[in-house]
């Protein structure tokens, strides 16, 4: 219904320029603008993305890749996963868009413009690995609450953008500090303009990293705006939800960022390790900090037949949080043997970095590839999905693939 | 005089004429932009508008034992696990997740600690069972075997 009272007004205003009346709402109609709510409801159309990525939630938008749509070095936005909490902000105003740091531990509150970040401070662009918290959560057993994301909520696009650390050393920090808090302009699922969707942060040390940025372009063109447009928070190596969309406001806390999301089990996990399905006290869990290592067989596609006597090249992306790849392994017999793929090293820090190998097949038959990285703290990702908790954060367990050779 | 008049006569029919082609002009020349900006109108079968109506009728229709426009299961307690757990998220969300009566209550309890959900009274009761009962959880273990697997010849 909506729709056509949107078709009928711009047929009122195409009637009253024919007419020569004066104009009220044509400036807002006729610039090519559709509100969201009122587009084609096809979200592969309205966020540009590939036909075989997976959409998992309506309300709120969630939708993610498959291993094989992730061969790209640099995702694009085609194959980027969307994670929301809420609902995508509408009519953004990028002009008049502001950022403001405040906080317990600014010496003084600021505002920035978005031209005045962009002008006033050094920029940077940076290949950033961003996983959700929840990737894999599909796998664990007792069933973990939440969005059952399977293994394709992961992406490395290329970010550019300023320093975090240059604004607030411009805004001037106190001693004390101790978090940031980032605040967005999306909406509450429920519509209660009181309450944030997601509101969440990371320590000081992370905050003030080199490639801890505020971005506002993603693979050299304005970010999409379900991907964060105008202005995005980008914490690579963290859970995803450090890095927070269309971000107006950042607080400086002198305590750890004590909004919804950093309660509970929001992203947090069991200090120590529990049976599966074991409650936990609340002072038990420990927020995420940096994501486990883990790896990614982008290709061949999970279900290849091939030949007796052929070689099959594999090859994908690995990634180990704050760290770095050190190894990558393959097996090809259920984890017995393991043998060594090429990796190289990240483009910069925090990028996955792409491994590649050439397998051979001893006989026809049966096999699943799989593919384990170690990082550089020698950790190694395991076989079975690791320890149980509530909200089924850190699936690392090696990346299957089935292969048939005849 | 008559000649006056003639010419009179004359002008007043090219003034006519002059105001019909106008008329005509204008006339064709709003249907074309209506035209253009909703050629849906002038399609004889108006399957737009049938098909709003068709879904507003059929919002709780039933098939094969799955309610259409929500996904769900067809089963006791479906309407009120439609009119509560639909209003801010999808039926996805339920659907994709599997717990037991506690945690369902859990999950209901945090919804409404957090997120706005209001008392659901004796509601609660029949969305649990009906939960329980359709979506039970799926033994798992600690891993499960590649399944789905859509085989494909690769020629290299």
């Amino acid at each position: 219904m909506k729709r056509r009272s949107f078709v009928k007004k711009a047929t009122l205003t195409s009637f009253a320029t024919l007419i020569g009346t004066e104009i009220i709402f044509g400036s807002n109609l006729l610039d090519g603008y559709v509100p969201l709510a009122l587009q084609d409801p096809d979200p592969f159309k309205m966020f540009n993305k590939h036909k075989e990525m997976i959409m998992l939630n309506d309300k709120p938008w969630n939708i993610e890749a498959q291993a094989h749509l992730l061969d790209d070095k640099i995702t694009p936005n085609s194959k980027m996963f969307v994670r929301n909490n809420g609902l995508v902000p509408e009519d953004i105003d990028a002009k008049n868009w502001v950022l403001k740091i405040d906080g317990e531990s600014v010496t003084k509150e600021k505002i920035y413009s978005l031209s005045e970040l962009k002008s006033n401070f050094k920029q940077y662009t940076y290949q950033l690995t961003i996983e959700c918290g929840g990737n894999g959560r599909s796998e664990f057993n007792p069933p973990a609450k939440g969005t059952q994301w399977k293994v394709g909520a992961v992406h490395c696009a290329s970010w550019t953008g300023v320093r975090l650390r240059d604004v607030l050393e411009d805004v001037g920090i106190k001693n004390d500090a101790v978090y940031i808090g980032y605040h967005a302009t999306d909406t509450h699922l429920s519509y209660d303009p009181k309450k944030e969707p997601i509101s969440r942060g990371c320590p000081m040390s992370k905050a003030l990293q080199d490639e801890t940025i505020l971005a506002f372009q993603m693979n050299d063109e304005d970010i999409p705006l379900v991907h964060g447009y105008p202005l995005r928070l980008i914490a690579g190596g963290w859970p995803a939800s450090v890095s927070g969309k269309w971000v107006n406001r950042i607080s400086i806390r002198n305590k750890i960022h004590d909004s919804d999301k950093m309660m509970g089990d929001s992203y947090r996990v069991p200090c120590k390790p529990v049976s599966p399905g074991e409650k936990v006290k609340d002072e038990d869990m420990c927020i995420i900090e940096s994501m486990p290592v883990k790896s990614l067989i982008t290709y061949p596609k999970s279900g290849a037949v091939l030949n007796k006597g052929k070689t099959l090249s594999i090859r994908g992306h690995a990634w180990a949080g704050e760290l770095e790849v050190e190894k990558m392994e393959y097996s090809i017999d259920f984890g017995s043997t393991w043998k060594t793929c090429e990796v190289e090293k990240p483009t910069n820090r925090l990028a996955w970095q792409h491994f590649s190998a050439t397998v051979d097949f001893p006989d026809s038959g049966y096999y699943e590839v799989w593919a384990r990285a170690t990082d550089t703290n020698g950790t190694k990702q395991t076989m079975l999905v690791p320890g149980w908790n509530q909200k089924g954060y850190l699936n690392n367990a090696c990346h299957r693939i089935a292969v048939k050779v005849k | 005089m008559s000649e006056k008049l003639e010419f009179y006569k004359q002008v007043k029919k090219v003034f006519r004429l002059l105001l019909l082609l106008f008329s005509l002009f204008l006339i064709t020349g709003s249907v074309l932009v209506y035209y253009m900006v909703n050629p849906a109108f002038f399609s004889l079968n108006e399957a737009a508008e049938v098909y709003i109506v068709v879904e507003e009728l059929d919002s709780d229709r039933i098939e094969n034992g799955i309610h259409i426009s929500t996904g769900f299961i067809d089963a006791d307690g479906l309407m009120t696990v439609v009119r509560n757990c639909t209003g801010c998220h999808s039926s996805k969300l339920v659907i994709q997740n599997r717990m037991d009566a506690i945690g369902w209550n859990e999950t209901i309890k945090w919804m409404q600690e957090t997120q706005n959900l209001a008392d659901l009274g004796k509601n609660q009761e029949t969305i649990v069972n009906y939960l329980v009962t359709n979506y039970p959880p799926i033994k798992k273990g600690r891993r499960t075997m590649l399944t789905n697997i859509d085989w494909y010849e690769l020629n290299e």
